[in-house]
């Protein structure tokens, strides 16, 4: 399990460390610095092993997190307790500094004395952690809120405590998807696929029993076999192109997976405020919401001439935000002359690229940008790597196809029911790693 | 709230302002002081100093107080063990407190301070709060029996601990049971052999309800758990998998990994008609692509795990290629786990869009990824014929760009392609010896040689290209000098008439001037085939090589077997089986796939057992050979020019830290010619095959011992140990010193080591490796060096030696080359044995056998010696002979010289006997004079010197 954890700035000063087993001792902490901190470009993996001691280290911003153990520990536990242990720090000062964690050493060290025991993960959800991980002292609390904290540190329904109450019962759903592709300098596409989340904010009272339907096409074809019910007759009837493939999905531990592995129905209480409900990924019939066609010229040693067009593929009456695209230049460019229909362009010698600026675009139109770089010669035997233009926009719609079909909530105990819940639905699509060859 | 002050104070005297704060008046005070102590801890000053003060404010109602004194006190309880105990009575009295947050806070607590004498307190509070009502206490408790059990395994068991914590796997609280089996799961990790864990149908039952139930962290800890639970049959191991198979889509990957874990074992007991088994592959896909959007540590640790699970099931992930293409922005140890994974998938139906990204790649600027993507591009071609055109092509495209990295690491992969596919891409040399000058790596060199070696007939200028080559022989590596010696070689058996000189040249510089046994053995070889029988050199040199296999670094498939009992953990992520990096008894249990129990069904494991069972035979190490042939045993060296490039074959030995050996050192051991002569790794394979301890000593040892004590010759004075010598300075092996000796002590062979680390860094993963010799000396075991050697720190290592390796005749006979290896580099040196550790204890001969035996040998394997100045008497002299097991059969006095008969046997069957003059008569008359008959008059030499250090000392 884990021995140790310890917290360092850029320069390799220790903020906070904590051991929690024998094993480790206080030069383990020099020795992430020396090796991994110093060692700048060296080191070329997240897991260093040395003298028989593993280091696990991630970063946030110049902030470098490390775990230590000298045992054959979980590997993707520990990664992961990395994740969690930043998103409980955020959680509860925002965002991770120098600053920050030095102001709130003594919280961090409270917080690492309760997440992780011996070097196991314990309870580490933040709105759990909350109730008792205070920092106001002394607040002295009642019997009863005592064994309430417990009980819900332990229970089974650790993200929620109980006796939420709102006066008016609301939830927000978000569909965020990020759309990822690579296409060739012929417009193959390579691979492309999106990963999306489905991120509920709910403000509901008590425990609400949830359900999440959306157009699944392993449920779609189910219902549509079985005879049907009243809504996979509505919704389900229109035929393959309503229905989404989904590649994979995973889900918050609120979701009770083994009910989803046998029906696939997606059944859970939400924890209070916000959380990612689910992540999933589909790579069949994406809608790819623009297309990048280039064209890359050299002229002699001297000169290269760019020609870029764009294509936005989607229904006319939406509106794409936030176009960028950026165009790789050599290293060695002297000068360069943009011209471009739409939105604004400009050369910008720190990262070596042409960046064109769109604000907003309809669907079904073009646009086009014409460059010539001027090159300065160079002896340099080494060829231009011509790096992929890439791109980036947001669409009001989800590339994947994905459409929510219910929410339902049920709460017994308290007299609201479903339809007294108002519920909001987005669907936002955003350019993941969105790029074509040249 | 700044508490940032709190780092900034540095004045002198500030323990003792610190002092005084501490014991201040103000609530508000105290607590300030304890912060900054905590702070000036943090970044590492010592405030011990402080303990008894800071102790002081351990009596207090405020949470937040109480919990950074606890803090402190862990860290410097075990410097102020006696001061420790005065936080005793505060933690006994916390636990009984109504606050169930601090009943836990003091258990959790009391666990870590690792001070005996609060250990003892620590049992009955401990006790109480294992049958807490509260399940935040139980949990808290379960964990810290582990605790205590690392400070005190003895008593946690004779307090009745284990029995508790496992009441707690049927406990009602999900996070209990999750607690307690990760706390009993650790526990019986250092206990191999017990059976904490007791997992049987009943309490799997359990762990299966509870993991619906409990945290993410939890659900890892149990099904890490499950993992080592062995299926009872096919039934029971199906209905697990269907209850674990919900996990693969849970958002925290190490639950998705340590299930895909249990499936992988799990599976292999499902029969594969099943069509369970055909659902369960398809599942497995998904979450593992899945994996790969995470956050890129965590992909790392996913494609090291996905690398793993590829060779052991390729069917799985076939069909998944796209997700491995290297995206721009990854990192870069995502990117080169990638490429290794591309090329595991790689397979006819994609392989032109493989080769198209790989090319890509090829253009990309860190040197390491471009390195290894032209690797890949050649390695397509040797797995997948249809394309090998094609990436020849491409190949030759990225030498034209000039690139020198490029240029060389392409004439690497293209010599396996010609490899592969003799006689079909020869019309690309022409452009490879174009860029004969620009390569500067001995891989490149020693690849390049050997294709102009090899192609000697269709290169016009073989000759000087080889010829330009040999001007800086002594400067090239050894890899390089030895495909130049081959190369040569070859060119001479192709273009006699013109190479004569050049050949003589390589030979002489190989054999005379150099001071490496490989290069030397090869040279000879090469040299006496040549002046002995010029056909069969032909024959043997230019002999049809081997075709090479289309999957290149596979791992060994015990080790994978290991490796996928351990998916998820570290040993994944290093390849290693923990043992390998863990110290200490932990993990070092080597954990093995379960076997399929399906009845009849099954064809294919029985299969796999007889080929697998056949290979080992064959690779078993070559046996003691008979009298006399030591002299011809040269001829036993295989002499095969470079042939394979596979990896040695796998023996048995493999596991138990031969491992490390096999992998880098042998490589460079045996010159790490590209070719990699085949029989030569075999041989080398063959030898770390580890002999149980008592087939060391040589067969009938201890029944001579036996007999030696029955006749009563007298106790044996202990045998002669020749004082250590150094035998590889320092400033030849970057730091490490080696000097020792040879003791036989109970029959058994010891090599005596003293290793002294005279660097600036810590060295570890300590190996060794005998050459051939004369009495096939091998290491019996691997070299124990247990604990990494820091600097100037000195380390004595004992090796048991058996006398079963390959054998090769060496000049002087008893010369020893070994090869010895750390995390640093691979050393050579060379070592003379007295050959007295080879005299067995069953030496002593009948009198007639020796009377007849004298007469038997021919007179002219004679041979005498005179030992100057020694004052021994007769007696004396037989006794310490007799202790290094040479045996005195017959004394006789002649006109004032006493006769002793001596015989000894040697651990390879050989006899020697001797005849010992001693004057007695003439004190002034000190040198005795020594006969020895051989069979085998080579050994005479060294038997004498060896007789003669016995004596002297």
């Amino acid at each position: 399990m884990i021995g140790g954890l310890f917290i360092y700035n850029h320069k390799g000063e220790v903020l906070i460390s904590r051991v929690y087993r024998d094993d480790i001792g206080r030069n383990a902490v020099d020795a992430f610095r020396v090796n991994v901190i110093h060692a700048r470009q060296q080191v070329r993996s997240p897991v260093t092993n040395i003298a028989r001691t593993s280091f696990f280290h991630v970063k946030r911003s110049n902030i470098w997190l490390a775990a230590v153990t000298k045992q054959n520990v979980n590997a993707a536990m520990v990664f992961e307790f990395l994740y969690k242990m930043c998103d409980v720090m955020t959680a509860y000062f925002g965002k991770i500094s120098e600053e920050n964690i030095k102001n709130n050493f003594v919280l961090i060290y409270e917080l690492l004395d309760e997440i992780l025991d011996f070097g196991y993960p314990q309870n580490s959800e933040t709105g759990a952690l909350k109730t008792f991980i205070t920092q106001t002292g002394i607040k002295s609390q009642s019997k009863e809120e005592q064994s309430q904290i417990t009980s819900q540190v332990t229970g089974q329904i650790g993200w929620r405590r109980e006796g939420i109450k709102y006066r008016r019962n609301e939830l927000f759903l978000d569909v965020l998807e990020s759309v990822n592709l690579l296409m060739s300098p012929q417009g193959q596409v390579l691979s492309a696929h999106v990963s999306g989340r489905v991120v509920m904010k709910s403000y509901l009272s008590g425990m609400p029993e949830c359900k999440f339907g959306m157009n699944d096409k392993i449920v779609i074809d189910k219902q549509g076999k079985g005879g049907a019910t009243d809504e996979a007759g509505k919704s389900g009837g229109g035929g393959g192109k309503q229905s989404i493939a989904i590649d994979d999905c995973t889900f918050h531990q609120c979701v009770r997976l083994s009910k989803f592995d046998a029906e696939r129905s997606i059944s859970f209480i939400p924890p209070d405020g916000e959380c990612e409900l689910m992540r999933y990924r589909t790579t069949k019939d994406i809608i790819l919401p623009f297309r990048v066609i280039p064209l890359v010229r050299e002229v002699g040693r001297t000169k290269l001439e760019v020609k870029v067009v764009i294509k936005s593929n989607f229904k006319p009456s939406l509106l794409a935000q936030k176009i960028e695209v950026r165009i790789p230049t050599p290293l060695n460019t002297s000068g360069v002359q943009v011209i471009c229909m739409k939105g604004k362009a400009k050369y910008k010698a720190s990262e070596n690229a042409i960046v064109w600026k769109i604000k907003r675009m309809a669907g079904m139109k073009e646009s086009q940008i014409s460059a010539e770089i001027e090159l300065l010669p160079t002896n340099d035997k080494k060829k231009w790597a011509r790096p992929p233009i890439s791109m980036n926009f947001e669409v009001p719609f989800a590339p994947s196809g994905l459409k929510v079909r219910y929410l339902k909530v049920f709460e017994p105990k308290l007299n609201y029911s479903d339809h007294d819940v108002i519920k909001w639905v987005r669907y936002i699509g955003r350019s993941g790693i969105y790029e074509t060859r040249c | 709230m700044t508490d940032s002050k709190y780092f900034t104070t540095t004045k002198k005297g500030e323990i003792f302002e610190l002092k005084a704060e501490l014991n201040s008046d103000k609530k508000e005070k105290k607590k300030e002081a304890v912060k900054k102590v905590i702070a000036s801890m943090t970044v590492g000053k010592d405030v011990s100093a402080l303990f008894p003060d800071v102790v002081n404010c351990m009596q207090t109602d405020n949470l937040e107080l109480k919990k950074l004194v606890y803090l402190y006190l862990m860290n410097y309880a075990k410097s102020q063990p006696d001061m420790a105990i005065m936080a005793v009575n505060t933690f006994v009295k916390d636990c009984e407190d109504p606050n169930p947050l601090i009943r836990a806070l003091a258990v959790r607590t009391m666990g870590c301070i690792r001070v005996d004498k609060i250990t003892e307190y620590l049992c009955e509070p401990l006790r109480k709060c294992l049958k807490d009502e509260d399940p935040y206490v139980r949990k808290t408790a379960a964990v810290c029996v582990a605790k205590l059990h690392d400070i005190n395994a003895q008593l946690v068991e004779d307090q009745g601990f284990l029995d508790t914590l496992k009441d707690l796997i049927s406990d009602s609280n999900p996070m209990v049971v999750a607690n307690a089996v990760a706390a009993l799961s650790e526990i019986a990790e250092s206990h191999p052999n017990s059976n904490l864990l007791d997992l049987n149908p009943q309490s799997i039952n359990k762990l299966l309800t509870a993991l619906n139930e409990c945290t993410e962290w939890g659900q890892i800890f149990i099904l890490d758990c499950l993992a080592n639970y062995a299926p009872r049959d096919d039934r029971e191991s199906q209905s697990i998998c269907e209850r674990v198979t919900p996990r693969l889509s849970h958002a925290n990957s190490a639950v998705v990994l340590s299930a895909v874990k249990v499936l992988m074992k799990f599976m292999e007991m499902l029969p594969k008609d099943l069509d369970y088994y055909g659902t369960l592959l398809k599942k497995l896909a998904p979450p593992l692509v899945t994996l790969l959007s995470a956050e890129p540590e965590l992909q790392y640790v996913a494609l090291r795990n996905i690398n793993l699970i590829v060779q052991k099931r390729p069917e799985i992930l076939k069909h998944e290629m796209k997700v491995f293409f290297v995206k721009y922005n990854d990192p870069i140890y995502v990117k080169l786990e990638k490429l290794d994974i591309m090329i595991r998938l790689a397979s006819q139906a994609n392989i032109a869009q493989v080769l198209a990204e790989l090319k890509e790649y090829a253009t990309e600027v860190d040197v390491d990824f471009v390195r290894k993507a032209v690797r890949a591009i050649g390695r397509c071609a040797i797995k997948v014929e249809q394309s090998a055109e094609r990436c020849v092509s491409t190949l030759l495209d990225l030498i034209q760009t000039k690139v020198n990295y490029v240029v060389q690491e392409a004439i690497v992969v293209i010599k396996d392609i010609f490899r592969k596919y003799p006689n079909k891409y020869e019309s690309v040399i022409a452009t490879l010896c174009e860029n004969l000058d620009s390569l500067d790596e001995p891989e490149a060199r020693a690849a390049m040689i050997w294709i102009v070696g090899e192609y000697a007939e269709r290169i016009d200028n073989a000759d000087e290209l080889l010829e330009s080559f040999l001007e800086g022989f002594h400067d090239e590596s050894t890899q390089v000098q030895l495909q130049l010696l081959t190369a040569i070689v070859k060119l001479f058996l192709k273009k006699p008439t013109e190479t004569q000189e050049l050949v003589q040249q390589v030979l002489s510089l190989a054999t005379q001037d150099s001071d490496n046994p490989d290069l030397r053995d090869r040279g000879y070889i090469y040299w006496r085939l040549l002046s002995t029988d010029p056909v069969a050199a032909k024959e043997v040199v230019l002999a049809e090589k081997p075709l090479i296999s289309e999957e290149t670094d596979l791992i060994e498939p015990t080790l994978l077997e290991e490796l996928i009992c351990h998916i998820g953990t570290l040993a994944s992520v290093y390849h290693k089986p923990p043992s390998a990096f863990v110290e200490g008894s932990r993990g070092v249990m080597h954990k093995r796939l379960p076997a399929r129990t399906g009845s009849g069904e099954s064809t294919e494991s029985p299969d796999v057992g007889t080929i697998a069972g056949g290979s080992g035979t064959e690779t078993a190490p070559s046996i003691i050979p008979s009298q006399g042939d030591l002299l011809g045993d040269l001829l036993n060296l295989d002499l095969a020019p470079p042939t394979t490039t596979g990896p040695p074959p796998p023996t048995s030995g493999m596991q138990m830290g031969g491992m490390d050996l096999l992998g880098g050192g042998l490589d460079s051991l045996l010159g790490g010619d590209i070719g990699g002569s085949a029989a030569m790794g075999a041989g080398f394979g063959a030898v770390p095959a580890v002999m149980p301890a008592s087939l060391n000593a040589p067969m009938g040892g201890g029944l001579g011992d036996l007999f030696d004590l029955g006749g009563g010759v007298g106790m044996p004075l202990g045998a002669y140990i020749p004082p250590k010598t150094v035998w590889l300075p320092a400033m030849k092996a970057k730091g490490l010193e080696i000097s020792g000796t040879f003791a036989r002590r109970a029959g058994v062979i010891q090599m005596e080591l003293t290793l002294t680390n005279k660097a600036m860094s810590v060295m570890t993963d300590f190996a060794i490796q005998f050459n051939r010799n004369s009495f096939g000396l091998a290491p019996a075991g691997p070299l124990q060096v247990l604990s990494p050697l820091s600097p100037n720190q000195t380390i004595e290592v004992s090796l048991p030696l058996s006398t079963v390796g390959p054998v090769m005749k060496m000049e002087p006979l008893n010369n020893l080359q070994v090869a010895v290896k750390n995390n640093i580099d691979v050393f050579y040196f060379s070592c003379q044995y007295p050959i007295s550790m080879l005299f067995v204890e069953d030496g002593k001969m009948e009198r007639q056998v020796f009377l007849a035996t004298w007469k038997d040998i021919p007179n002219e394997n004679e041979s005498q010696f005179q030992i100057k100045d020694c004052h021994l008497n007769s007696d004396a002299a037989s006794n310490k002979l007799q202790a290094s097991n040479i045996f005195t059969i017959a004394k006789r006095t002649v006109e004032g010289q006493d006769m002793l008969y001596m015989s000894i046997k040697l651990s390879n069957g050989i006899w020697v006997l001797a005849e010992l003059r001693v004057q007695t008569g003439n004190p002034n008359y000190t040198d005795l004079e020594i006969s020895v008959k051989c069979r085998a008059p080579e050994v005479s030499q060294c038997v004498f010197q060896c007789c003669e250090a016995v004596l002297k000392n």
